[in-house]
């Protein structure tokens, strides 16, 4: 072998080494490519693998935590929900509309492949400014994709988050979940057990794309990142609809022993996860491989990542009824080898042993680093906000307005209208909330589900982001009347081989750590993306928050509208004096600066125990996270759904008014309620020692904000809500 | 009475149609696979959205060459009562069944909301039940529902009451602003000279629920019904 030829596919030196002593001998060229995809960050997750042990990964709910190919928490009437999170970033820089429909793609067979019928899509996506025409490019293209994906194979795309900020520009984020259902006894594994088992391949064809996206995924986009668009996939979502139908009869019907998507690494990623997890061995003929085009080396079809591929364990006895099946979808079907006993990954092509591995090696002797850390330089001086030089507003309607129109909080109908989210007819509340609600057939359940994450937040602070993504995703499912069920979550950095970015990433987990115990939402799975950086320049640390909550009646569901003239306007939480990475600062100040706001656990479980109760209890009319833009845009949001107008009166009791209207405090909820229920939740409330403040009334057609007794804000609803909506679909014209 | 749903590769609101038939109507329904030569024993067919054969084509083009479309087509012929929605309108069109064409929304994108319909003719099986003037709010979620059709043939179809449903506001006006995909005449939905074969954009099923947003849905399947006792 040439030397350091390991080195061209993403191999260091040590890495060879180990691969060599592993096998006692020099690896040939195949086997080389096979280690080499299989041990890259993004198959192996050698540099974050320790980091993530600090996750709480267990509860009484969960049957699957990470490790497969999603996790599975059950839901009571022996149902349960499957879901996982997953990056498609660099596809999608290069070639957005493949990028971001392969990455639907793979992550719907992830939970197709544990047994689960996909219900439901959501994805968080992040750009840079809308005022860069590649930018418009790139998010056109990625919108039209998840939609061109999603709408074909007919699962409803029914929520997620865009963000736009300059250090997205050269590198966006798309991050796609999707959330199944199934019954607890029917749930599958990735699993190569029972020696002597067919391992039959299924779906399309195996051609030249692909090969190496796993590496390509691993290192930082450049100049030259252009000529990897080969390393893009091409998206077939009509193949993978009957997949899915196919692959589901046969788990119906207890026809597998084990099943498996080919995603990043292929068929080498397949094979080894599946033998090395029943602790088996197996031996695949290449030459029965069905192949896109003649002349394809042994290399190209281990290594190809050609989309809409399952792998399949399945007993000789069931093998015609399997291959049966797929004939009535119209799907290519083969058995391609079997299950062995040696623990070996042996793969022969014409005739000859093309490679000779141990499966295990392949799948867990992966080196795991500790790089180093270090807190970045930029820190202190972005956490340094003097108030003293920012004048406080002097026209806080002019500033709403703005913010309404800023694409961070404006209308995302321009992105959700493109997206079927009413299809399987169960999505009962529809984009544009707080969360998303599903309703489960048959039992009066329903299910909530969000993305969030605030990387302005994880920046400044990746240690209180972390908490904020976390604690903000489970806020939004309370809002909705849901109980946070658990979390997957799509961690999205710059190169971990730099020191600053370690630190940020370690902070970030740890933070989100004690998120998730504090609210008792263990993290079940999910994915870790590096290398998100363009010329040396990273994205901001965006650790996206997906994560799924139950309610146990869906007549129980809240939206964030206001719904009745009349109603009350009540703030739970307490407006603290921050104003430090807030979307005011960066709209109004251009700095993205000072300490993001606090969160305070306790005070953070407080209310979302209140909220939900008093939801529960059917006290409340509406209910909204304060989120970026503080109370006066909740407010705002709240009045657009019915059109309805609202009144109220706050002191600014020593806060500036900019902090006291636009201020982002955490730990606080917007509510609607009937009069005649105020002195219920105010039981609810002081039960919990959480701060209540009656604000005004729902009704009229204007938005009026008093403080002070100045009338401060006081325009007609229809007018904001022009600004809100028509803001990112003007850019997009 | 028994409906059918037919199942093609890639229909995916096949699940949605039965759902609404069997649980919210209480009736009779089984799915229909492409490959079915024959609809015997069927009192009326809905041929579902979706993107059968992934649309890579022309949408429906390929559907329309299915085994099944033989007796779908024999049973239109015979004045057997057939519904095409979304997807199952375009395979309609493909096979001759009704006249026109779909091109792609001239926003070029893919659009899922709430339209509102008014009714152009109150008199065919599928909308009799309709009362004089009202609106529907029923919702889309199509790629390529711009109606097209020759200004002749439009003519005809007008005189003949062919023409069904058409886009308009909330207070029933057909107006361009609520025009969703740019169809001639605001057209959301069109039947045959006969008046027994019915596609249209909109999804009737989608709309049986409140929780759903919508129940104004079912006046279509309920007309369907009534028309089919009646007719006994």
């Amino acid at each position: 072998m040439k030397a350091g030829i390991w080195r061209d596919l993403g191999l260091k030196d040590s890495e060879y080494e180990m691969i060599v002593a592993l096998l006692g001998r020099e690896p040939n060229f195949v086997e080389l490519g096979m280690y080499s995809v299989m041990w890259s960050e993004h198959c192996s997750y050698k540099n974050s693998r320790e980091v993530l042990r600090s996750f709480p990964t267990k509860g009484e709910r969960v049957l699957q935590g990470p490790g497969e190919n999603a996790g599975i928490v059950a839901i009571g009437d022996g149902l349960a929900v499957c879901f996982k999170i997953e990056s498609h970033n660099h596809p999608s820089a290069i070639e957005p509309y493949q990028g971001a429909a392969t990455g639907v793609g793979g992550i719907i067979r992830d939970i197709f492949t544990m047994g689960a019928r996909p219900i439901a899509l959501l994805n968080s996506l992040r750009f840079g400014p809308l005022s860069d025409l590649r930018v418009r490019y790139t998010m056109g293209g990625v919108v039209a994709g998840i939609a061109g994906y999603g709408n074909c194979i007919g699962i409803p795309t029914v929520g997620g988050e865009v963000y736009f900020d300059r250090c997205y520009q050269g590198n966006p984020l798309v991050n796609a979940m999707c959330v199944g259902l199934l019954e607890v006894d029917k749930i599958k594994r990735g699993r190569a057990a029972g020696v002597g088992n067919a391992v039959i391949l299924v779906g399309a064809r195996t051609g030249r794309d692909g090969i190496h996206g796993v590496t390509f995924a691993s290192e930082e986009l450049t100049a030259a990142s252009e000529e990897k668009r080969p390393a893009v996939q091409v998206g077939d979502p009509f193949m993978e609809k009957l997949l899915l139908e196919a692959c589901l009869e046969l788990i119906d019907n207890n026809d597998l022993v084990g099943i498996q998507d080919l995603g990043g690494a292929g068929l080498t990623c397949a094979a080894s996860e599946m033998a090395s997890r029943a602790g088996t061995g197996m031996e695949i003929e290449l030459d029965q491989v069905p192949r896109r085009e003649t002349g394809m080396s042994a290399y190209e079809i281990m290594l190809s990542e050609s989309q809409e591929r399952m792998l399949l364990v399945v007993e000789p006895a069931k093998e015609e009824r399997v291959h049966s099946v797929f004939r009535r979808w119209g799907l290519d079907a083969t058995t391609i080898g079997y299950v062995t006993a040696d623990g070996t990954l042996r793969v022969r092509f014409g005739g000859e042993v093309v490679a000779e591995v141990p499966a295990r090696s392949l799948a867990e002797d992966a080196p795991s680093y500790c790089p180093e850390y270090r807190e970045p330089a930029y820190r202190q001086a972005a956490l340094q906000l003097d108030l003293s030089g920012v004048p406080d507003v002097t026209d806080p309607a002019a500033a709403l307005g703005a913010l309404l129109a800023s694409p961070n909080i404006a209308s995302k109908e321009w992105v959700w209208r493109q997206y079927d989210h009413m299809v399987r007819t169960c999505t009962v509340v529809l984009p544009g909330s707080d969360a998303a609600v599903l309703r489960l057939r048959g039992t009066g359940k329903g299910l909530a589900m969000t993305c969030d994450c605030n990387s302005r937040y994880a920046y400044l602070d990746p240690y209180t982001g972390g908490k904020i993504a976390v604690a903000e995703a489970a806020r939004n499912l309370v809002c909705s009347g849901a109980e946070p069920l658990a979390v997957t979550d799509c961690l999205n950095f710059g190169n971990p081989e730099k020191p600053e970015i370690f630190w940020q990433f370690r902070e970030v987990v740890a933070g989100m750590s004690e998120a998730c115990r504090a609210l008792g939402t263990p993290v079940t799975g999910g994915n870790v993306s590096f290398y998100n950086e363009t010329n040396g320049e990273a994205v901001y640390p965006t650790p996206t928050v997906g994560m799924v909550g139950l309610l146990d009646d869906i007549e129980l569901r809240c939206t964030q509208d206001f719904k009745e003239t009349g109603d009350l306007i009540v703030l739970l939480g307490e407006t603290l004096p921050e104003l430090g990475g807030s979307e005011y600062l960066a709209v109004l100040h251009n700095q993205v600066c000072g300490h993001p706001p606090g969160l305070d656990l306790e005070k953070e479980l407080a209310l979302q125990k209140t909220v939900l109760a008093a939801i529960r209890r059917g006290l409340i009319a509406s209910a909204h996270d304060l989120s970026e833009g503080g109370l006066a845009v909740a407010l705002a949001e709240s009045c657009f759904g019915k059109c309805l107008g609202a009144s109220i009166t706050v002191s600014s009791s020593g806060l500036r008014m900019d902090q006291l209207l636009f201020g982002e405090s955490q730990s606080r909820v917007l509510l609607s309620l009937p009069e005649g229920n105020l002195a219920a939740l105010r039981a609810l409330a002081a039960a919990n020692a959480l701060p209540l403040q009656v604000l005004g009334r729902v009704g009229g057609e204007r938005l009026q904000i008093t403080v002070d007794s100045r009338l401060l804000v006081d325009l007609p609803v229809t007018v904001l809500r022009e600004k809100w909506q028509e803001a990112i679909a003007c850019h997009m014209k | 009475m028994k409906f059918g749903v037919v199942v093609f590769p890639g229909s995916n609101c096949d699940l949605d149609a039965y759902h609404v038939i069997r649980d919210v109507l209480k009736k009779p329904v089984e799915y229909l696979w492409h490959q079915e030569e024959s609809v015997s024993g069927f009192d009326c067919l809905v041929l579902p959205g979706g993107f059968s054969y992934g649309d890579y084509l022309r949408c429906g083009a390929i559907a329309r060459f299915s085994p099944v479309m033989s007796a779908v087509v024999e049973m239109a012929s015979r004045g057997g009562l057939v519904l095409g929605i979304c997807n199952g309108f375009q395979i309609l069109l493909e096979a001759g069944l009704l006249p026109g064409a779909l091109y792609r929304n001239t926003s070029l994108q893919f659009r899922c909301q709430f339209t509102h319909l008014v009714t152009e003719n109150r008199s065919t099986p599928f909308t009799g039940l309709l009362e004089p003037g009202r609106v529907l709010k029923i919702p889309i979620a199509h790629g390529e529902g711009n109606y097209c059709v020759d200004p002749e043939t439009l003519r005809d179809m007008q005189e003949r009451g062919q023409i069904v449903f058409r886009y308009a506001t909330p207070e029933g006006e057909t107006t361009p602003e609520a025009n969703p995909n740019g169809s001639m005449w605001n057209i959301a939905g069109v039947c045959n000279e006969r008046k027994n074969v019915l596609g249209l954009m909109p999804h009737p099923e989608r709309a049986g629920e409140a929780a759903l947003g919508s129940t104004d849905g079912l006046v279509i399947f309920q007309s369907i019904i009534r028309h089919w006792e009646d007719s006994r």
